[in-house]
């Protein structure tokens, strides 16, 4: 492919393979926090390019995964109201909800349709004046500007009938949360391995009580999680690579806070497989450097300022959320919720949804599926008893085998390296 | 012919063909061309026996017969598509290559074929006089002969415009041996072949569908693959299965052939994929190994035999043809991918239609 070709050329990811293998001069692991690299890194074969000194865990960066059992529960009975269309993305349909997914609602009669961009609801809404159509929202700070601009539009049009169930999650609260947890054995290996710069170092220390704090209550309202700040299965993450489309809308200086407050180097890193490379190679160099700080791997998309007008946008029609996560509980600031002013456009409002879900029968994860583990990086894919087993494309047992960024599913094609 | 459609394929008077044909008033599909009255009968000998224009059609017995002598090949399948027009075919002509290209992989030569319409009432006249005429025209190329026939009408609403379903009959080419072709004639050592590059036609349906916007010069590859099966069987190449690798793409042909005996070892670089549609299927999430090819074959040859049937292809135009990968004995999977970089990745098949993603 002409413009991509260029980023999987064979003999550049050899030489920055080798690069980073001269300079890693101890072990690294590296948390990247999108699927999206996840995949990309299983699907041109980047991890068996990499030095032995280098592990990457795959974050919380799969808006389908992190997306609660309760928004799915929403969407199906929405769906399933004879009034409604549901448009929503292409992964969203096979996520297993408390009672099946959309594919099978859809088979019970409800209207699901797939849209590749939210403005195609606003068409289905236009073509369609006496049905409510419904667009599920999912996505990070990428795609929040798209459905934004779907509501704004909506309204200029006084498009009564269109309504977004917003599922849209912010990922710096996230990474703090898992960092917040991760802290200790950050500091411990920090104080003991590496000659880090006095003041970064000193800000990490100073942070960790208030760090420690943002995951107790992360933990109160997660049934799921068990794990504690010294809980051993907690990762060792040394430094972090960020990811490039959430920085084009936000701008880079969004993780300065995160960089200092935990003394991490975080590398904004695109998707491509000579992206990536060099993602690992800027982080691996500020880690041997003991350099903390935000860095920028991915100029050739990614402005320091993001896209203000994005921004913008999702400012005028959202505001920040305390919301769930999948795997994480209720995060502060976590999501987005629209604001009072489009209320019209509000699904939750429109069909009356807070609390209705899970009155009549309470809403748990399912046991078997330990997709929380996966999501907050303590348990790698391939380390999971059930992959491959019980779990599989097929027949999954939670959203991260569903997804086109779910961590299982990019590991479920690559098991045959492990097997 | 069943009873439903049999009564009117009396002689014909003179064959008129300017399209649109007028059938009557009647612009579009009644429940009336349904019904074996006067207006199915004439839609029978105007459209269909006018355009097929076979001897077993003009006979209007409720059954064709013609002699033959051999081993008879016999495929059969439904087609459904939507556009029913798209950049380099339609559901007529992509009719006719399903069928020669099942018989075609059995290494028969096409003879015959019998075409059944469901056709929605509210069907334009002219779109199925249009979806006919091509659906002649490819038969003609593929020297195939439409021998039998049947139409229903269904009400509005309970059929997508036109449904085809054809049986194919076709003779098993001499020299081969009874039962030489066919996934069970898969063994290690095999090299895997492709004919030409992969999941343009169901990028191009993908587009015409919906073009979002993409612009490409993009044209199905919906073809008979009877010449290419046929050149690698008469210059004798040591030929052990063939396979169209339509639906599901190339993943899952290989899957399926691979059973739980094999691992097909695939080399990503080899594996020919235009541009245009690795663009296309980058931007929507999609892998042009699970894409459709109609006009493409799999084959599995002798190692020894590999490049020969390589050249015979290459001579023959398809420059694009590729030996993609080899046989081995089953390892952890049945279908593993050796990327541009040289590790390996397992090549899944999807649980279901592969769907375009968030972001």
């Amino acid at each position: 492919m002409k413009h991509v070709d260029e980023w999987r050329e064979p003999k550049l990811l050899r030489a920055l393979a080798d690069r980073i293998a001269r300079e890693a001069t101890r072990p690294w692991t590296l948390l990247e926090v999108c699927g999206g690299q996840t995949h990309a890194f299983v699907r041109f074969g980047l991890l068996d390019l990499l030095p032995p000194t280098i592990t990457m865990i795959h974050g919380p960066g799969c808006p389908v995964c992190v997306t609660p059992l309760e928004v799915l529960e929403h969407a199906r009975r929405i769906a399933l109201r004879p009034e409604v269309i549901l448009c929503t993305y292409g992964d969203m349909l096979r996520v297993p909800g408390v009672h099946g997914d959309l594919l099978s609602a859809r088979s019970e009669g409800a209207d699901v349709r797939i849209v590749s961009s939210p403005l195609e609801a606003l068409d289905v809404a236009r073509r369609s004046p006496e049905r409510a159509v419904v667009f599920l929202a999912v996505g990070f700070e990428t795609t929040a500007p798209a459905t934004a601009a779907l509501i704004e539009l909506a309204d200029r049009e006084a498009l009564t009938n269109l309504h977004v169930l917003s599922a849209h999650v912010r990922v710096p609260p996230a990474l703090d949360a898992l960092f917040a947890s991760n802290s200790v054995d950050v500091d411990v290996d920090v104080n003991v391995d590496v000659d880090v710069d006095v003041e970064a170092h000193a800000n990490a220390n100073v942070d960790v009580d208030a760090n420690v704090d943002v995951d107790a209550s992360t933990n109160a309202s997660t049934s799921t999680s068990d794990t504690t700040p010294t809980d051993p299965n907690t990762p060792c993450i040394d430094g972090l690579l960020a990811a490039g489309h959430v920085c084009t809308i936000e701008g880079t200086d969004v993780y300065a806070p995160l960089a200092e407050r935990f003394g991490i180097p975080i590398v904004v890193t695109g998707f491509e497989p000579v992206d990536l490379l060099r993602g690992v190679l800027a982080c691996v160099r500020r880690l041997e450097r003991g350099e903390a700080g935000v860095e920028n791997a991915y100029a050739r998309i990614v402005r320091p300022e993001g896209n203000p007008l994005a921004r913008a946008a999702v400012e005028r029609v959202f505001s920040v959320a305390d919301v769930p996560w999948r795997g994480f509980g209720v995060l502060p600031g976590g999501g987005l919720a629209i604001r009072e002013r489009f209320a019209a456009h509000d699904a939750t409002r429109r069909f009356a949804l807070r609390g209705s879900v899970g009155a009549d029968e309470p809403i748990r994860e399912p046991t078997s599926c330990r997709a929380a583990d996966v999501l907050r990086g303590r348990l790698r894919p391939l380390d999971c008893p059930e992959l491959g087993r019980r779990c599989t494309p097929e027949t999954p047992l939670g959203a991260p085998m569903v997804s086109s960024e779910g961590a299982c599913a990019a590991y479920f094609s690559r098991r045959s390296a492990h097997a | 012919m069943t009873d439903d459609s049999h009564d009117s394929h009396g002689a014909l008077d003179a064959p008129t063909l300017d399209c649109p044909v007028p059938f009557g008033a009647y612009e579009r599909i009644t429940l009336a061309h349904g019904s074996g009255g006067r207006l199915a009968a004439r839609l029978v000998r105007d459209l269909f026996v006018a355009s097929f224009d076979t001897p077993e059609l003009h006979a209007a017995h409720d059954a064709a017969t013609f002699a033959f002598d051999g081993r008879l090949a016999v495929t059969t399948d439904a087609f459904t598509v939507s556009p029913l027009f798209f950049p380099g075919g339609d559901l007529g002509s992509l009719a006719v290559h399903g069928t020669v290209n099942d018989l075609a992989c059995a290494g028969a030569e096409p003879l015959a074929m019998t075409v059944a319409f469901v056709l929605e009432e509210g069907l334009e006249l002219s779109v199925l006089s249009k979806l006919v005429r091509s659906l002649t025209d490819a038969a003609r190329t593929a020297g195939i002969r439409v021998v039998a026939g049947d139409t229903k009408v269904v009400e509005r609403g309970r059929g997508d415009g036109v449904y085809v379903a054809c049986t194919g009959l076709g003779r098993v080419r001499r020299p081969l041996a009874t039962d030489a072709l066919g996934p069970h004639a898969i063994e290690p050592g095999l090299a895997i072949l492709v004919s030409g590059p992969l999941g343009d036609h169901g990028t191009a349906v993908l587009l015409a569908r919906d073009p979002r916007g993409v612009e490409v010069d993009l044209v199905s590859d919906a073809a008979s693959v009877w010449p290419l099966a046929r050149a690698l069987l008469d210059a004798n190449v040591a030929l052990r299965c063939l396979r169209d690798p339509t639906r599901g793409g190339l993943v899952a042909v290989t899957h399926e052939l691979a059973g739980t005996a094999h691992t097909f070892v695939l080399d990503e670089a080899s594996i020919p994929v235009r541009h245009e549609v690795a663009d296309v299927c980058e931007l929507l999430g999609l892998d042009p190994l699970h894409v459709a090819s109609e006009g493409r074959l799999v084959a599995f040859v002798e190692a020894r035999d590999a490049n020969r049937a390589l050249a015979l292809w290459h001579a023959m135009g398809a420059t694009d043809a590729a030996i993609i990968g080899t046989v081995h004995a089953r390892d952890v999977a049945p279908v593993v991918l050796r990327t541009r970089l040289g590790s390996t990745r397992v090549l899944d098949l999807p649980a279901g239609e592969p769907m375009p993603r968030i972001c």
